[in-house]
């Protein structure tokens, strides 16, 4: 039953998640709100750990998420269940690719829906920032974690303005921060 | 037969070799499909993406299923798909028993904490550069505003911010049109 579920919940993320592997991000959370197979927090782990290994972010998380809540077994339904939609979409589409790129319809939907996804995983990183760089239970600038606030001032700093690092794989800045999470007990 | 096995391992191949995923994937399958296998030319596969990118689900995984379905039909595009998501599933299945079991050393929670903080990061990376390619005008602008605001504070499907907003687009765009 629980793999059946699996299945059909990443069926829908599969059919509904446009923009690639970070727009499924609000229908993981969602999910983990609904189903309670993880917590938010387990999340942004697997979003971390999908981030540093090999394989397609999107896939990663849905193994992951799978695996999490039902054992092999259920990682690999979850990531068929993602992978069905693109394929039946793609095979449709692929039979008459010309028009469908050229469709009005088709690019004005997108056109919608392009600033949507964005807004979605915006949302969900206004999650992940709540988690990670506030306390729960304290209002106003008691809830800072100043720690957590200071490396991503400085990951931020790293990843868009220092040129030499900019260009460096989300992998060395994961580590990065691993290991400043150590030695400065976070 | 043998043709579909190709498939299958060249796009393992490119699933093992994909940190992160979408535009990350694009130089591999360059050499592999294109100089390597001659599957597709370097503006067929332009094409591919731009289309993995405007149908819904992972783009890694749409581009594999049309290349595939191209050398091979439906069932070419099933097993390249399949290729491409065979290594995930083995590393991070292995990958999660190994951090389970190491998740309650003190050590490793600090670690993850820092982590953490880093995928915030990460994610304001994402939706700039998201937004680079989404907002281009005060309608693209609001609906991102409106869609944003529900999603934080309304507690409703991410479905139906996405039929929404692909109506939205189609009725903007035909009364532009009209007008």
């Amino acid at each position: 039953m629980l793999y059946l579920q699996l299945f059909f919940e990443f069926f829908k993320t599969g059919l509904f998640a446009v923009g690639g592997g970070m727009a499924t991000l609000p229908f993981l959370y969602d999910m983990a709100d609904r189903t309670g197979w993880f917590t938010a927090a387990q999340l942004a782990d697997m979003i971390a750990v999908s981030e540093s290994t090999p394989g397609p972010i999107g896939v990663n998380m849905a193994t992951y998420v799978g695996f999490v809540s039902g054992g092999p077994l259920g990682a690999v339904l979850a990531t068929l269940g993602l992978i069905t939609p693109s394929i039946i979409v793609v095979l449709i589409v692929a039979a008459f690719l010309k028009s469908f790129r050229d469709n009005r319809y088709v690019n004005a939907a997108f056109f919608g829906l392009r600033p949507a996804s964005t807004a979605m995983v915006a949302s969900a990183g206004v999650t992940v920032v709540t988690s990670a760089l506030l306390y729960a239970g304290s209002t106003g600038l008691a809830a800072v974690n100043w720690k957590a606030a200071a490396l991503s001032a400085v990951v931020l700093v790293l990843t868009r303005w220092v040129k030499p690092t900019k260009k460096l794989h989300p992998i060395v800045f994961i580590l990065f921060s691993a290991v400043v999470g150590v030695i400065f007990r976070f | 037969m043998k043709e579909l096995w190709t498939l299958f391992i060249t796009f393992a191949k490119v699933g093992v070799m994909t940190f992160g995923g979408g535009y990350a994937m694009l130089p591999i399958l360059q050499r592999e499909v294109v100089e390597d296998k001659g599957w597709a030319t370097d503006e067929e596969l332009t094409d591919y993406f731009a289309i993995g990118q405007c149908t819904p689900g992972i783009i890694a995984v749409n581009t594999a299923t049309f290349i595939g379905q191209k050398q091979k039909g439906i069932l070419g595009g099933i097993f390249a798909t399949l290729g491409l998501v065979f290594p995930s599933l083995l590393i991070i299945s292995a990958l999660a028993g190994v951090i389970d079991a190491f998740s309650h050393l003190v050590w490793v929670q600090h670690a993850f904490a820092g982590v953490r903080v880093c995928v915030c990061v990460l994610i304001f990376n994402a939706v700039l550069k998201l937004w680079k390619g989404a907002i281009k005008d005060i309608w693209s602008g609001l609906i991102f505003a409106v869609i944003f605001a529900a999603s934080v504070f309304a507690d409703l499907s991410p479905i139906i911010y996405v039929v929404v907003a692909a109506v939205a687009g189609i009725l903007i765009k035909t009364l532009e049109v009209k007008k």
